[in-house]
């Protein structure tokens, strides 16, 4: 579980977090939504042990990511963050094989490589692998991203904006290959998204945040009404049912 | 694959340094032997320095455009230099053994270095271009501090600074080349060791905090060994400003990789190769002595402006 306690990020004079209180379950899927500005990506950093805040405790499990050791750390939790850089000459396969760095630390075991070739495979890239990452389009270079933070191997897993250029088609790859993994390993994903229909489809429930604090947490159905969404993101939604699932307009 | 070239590379060293060595070799050969060797000693020890920097530097700046050179580590030298003759004057300087003088230079410089360009990479590693232009700028105030402080000097103690700015293979002391190939080993050693944690600081500074790495540490790590090799080759034979870029571009087109394990040696042999061959052939073909800095610096500058402008693979 991860236990967040009125936790405060200051950038300068201006609070990011002002007092933010989560608890997540493990498990499943849940989705950070809200307007720009709302310190969703904050959080996700903040969570992962980045940005060590002006105030208030982060607990994921029973680590304290700012106390604990680098590789600890990364051996717990794994962000993947937003345009992260690709390095020349890198290889798809050695940039997924970094995700094996807090566990091998420069001393690689076959295990490693094993963990590298499933997640490779998890992500369609083993015909991928040889390429270099460069080279790929802005949807495989997410993809392979994606698959380093995956053979980290943690019991969780944050992916700050991870659709963000992607075309529809690879969005919604994204999220079931996310979604299928994350039921057949337990792995529990955090995700922060601006498509709140990829968030109704696809999360177990859904964090909304506004202006630095948590405005609002329950199941994607509970929370994905026009009252709330209106107040999340100062403008009118429709909230609309197909298949079960609601999806969302905005007037 | 990579490991290959890398032997190939060690071959064509091997084979410029004896053709340095033993063409048109006359009596006396003791004699002659002893200062061709001195200088090929100079020569490889520059080249590598400057090349294994190079590439420290460029992965810690995540930039393939800059070099210690260009961002003006070797004005730090020549400042520290030219401030050391300032206080104690150039005859307290001729006093100090050159082993002294060398390891004061180059702890204060590793300080100064370590300090000042890791505080720069920090805030500003973000924005490449207002790395750039920072690092450059940086590099001009560092050149015109040094100036001033030379425009101060008594005629005479000038000379004794003027001698250690401008690169010259011709007059090595030896007691200083052995203090600079101890110092070489060691940090070539060292980033060997630390070769891994540098491919994955490579990733940028978010990614890496996230793999579990301390970033930070491996930059001012990796900001010392570059003030040593800087102190190694600046000590040694003066400034060469651009011959790192070009052993670190030629490096990265040759082993074709992102691993530091075979990058460094890379860059160093490259470096040794583009000094010594090119000696060879200015001093042995061509007769001219002083050329060979001159040239070095021109392909260099070519390459940077070639890199600025066409955003060329380095």
């Amino acid at each position: 579980m991860i236990e967040v306690r009125s936790l405060t990020y200051r950038v300068g004079d201006a609070d990011i977090l002002k007092g933010v209180d989560l608890e997540l379950p493990e498990g499943g899927i849940t989705a950070l939504i809200g307007p720009n500005g709302a310190g969703k990506s904050t959080l996700l950093h903040s969570i992962a042990g980045l940005n060590r805040p002006a105030a208030g405790t982060v607990r994921i499990g029973t680590l304290d990511p700012f106390a604990a050791s680098g590789p600890a750390r990364a051996r717990t939790v794994a962000l993947l963050q937003q345009t992260p850089v690709a390095v020349s000459r890198l290889r798809v396969r050695e940039l997924v094989a970094f995700g094996r760095w807090p566990h091998h630390r420069g001393r690689v075991t076959s295990r490693d490589e094993d963990i590298v070739d499933e997640a490779l495979a998890a992500f369609a890239l083993t015909d991928l692998a040889g390429r270099q990452v460069e080279t790929l389009s802005g949807g495989q270079r997410q993809r392979a991203f994606i698959a380093m933070t995956w053979a980290q191997d943690t019991p969780w897993m944050l992916l700050d904006e991870p659709l963000n250029a992607l075309d529809p088609r690879h969005a919604r790859d994204l999220m079931a290959r996310l979604h299928r993994l994350s039921r057949e390993t337990g792995r529990s994903v955090v995700i922060v998204l601006h498509d709140i229909n990829a968030a109704a489809g696809w999360s177990d429930r859904i964090v909304a945040m506004k202006d630095g604090r948590v405005f609002a947490h329950d199941t994607s159905t509970a929370l994905l009404r026009p009252d709330t969404l209106a107040a999340v993101f100062d403008t009118p939604f429709d909230v609309l049912e197909h298949k079960g699932r609601p999806v969302v307009v905005a007037r | 694959m990579a490991e290959r070239r890398l032997v190939l590379l060690a071959l064509a060293l091997l084979i410029v340094s004896a053709g340095f060595m033993a063409w048109k070799l006359r009596a006396p050969f003791g004699f002659i032997l002893e200062l061709r060797g001195i200088k090929l000693a100079a020569l490889i020890c520059v080249g590598a320095a400057t090349g294994a920097a190079t590439v420290l530097f460029q992965t810690v700046a995540m930039n393939r455009l800059l070099t210690p050179g260009i961002v003006g580590f070797d004005a730090l030298f020549v400042l520290f230099q030219t401030l050391l003759v300032a206080t104690i004057g150039g005859s307290g300087v001729a006093r100090i053994p050159g082993v002294v003088q060398f390891a004061v230079e180059a702890s204060m410089l590793m300080v100064a270095a370590a300090g000042l360009f890791g505080v720069l990479l920090r805030r500003d590693a973000a924005d490449v271009t207002r790395m750039i232009l920072t690092g450059v700028i940086l590099g001009v105030l560092l050149r015109g501090l040094a100036e001033m402080v030379q425009r101060l000097l008594d005629p005479s103690e000038f000379t004794v600074v003027q001698q250690a700015m401008f690169a010259s293979f011709g007059a090595v002391d030896p007691g200083q080349l052995g203090a600079s190939f101890v110092v070489l080993a060691c940090v070539l050693a060292l980033s060997w060791r630390m070769a891994p944690a540098l491919d994955v600081a490579a990733l940028g500074r978010g990614t890496a905090r996230g793999l579990g790495l301390d970033h930070d540490r491996v930059v001012i790590a990796a900001m010392l060994m570059v003030a040593a090799l800087v102190s190694v080759s600046t000590a040694l034979v003066g400034p060469v400003t651009f011959l790192g870029l070009l052993a670190a571009s030629l490096a990265r087109q040759l082993v074709d990789t992102h691993r530091h394990a075979v990058l460094i040696p890379a860059a160093a042999g490259i470096g040794a190769t583009i000094l010594v061959a090119g000696q060879f052939v200015f001093e042995r073909l061509f007769s001219s002595q002083s050329a060979l800095a001159v040239v070095v610096e021109f392909f260099g500058g070519l390459l940077f402006l070639a890199l600025v402008l066409g955003k060329a693979r380095a």
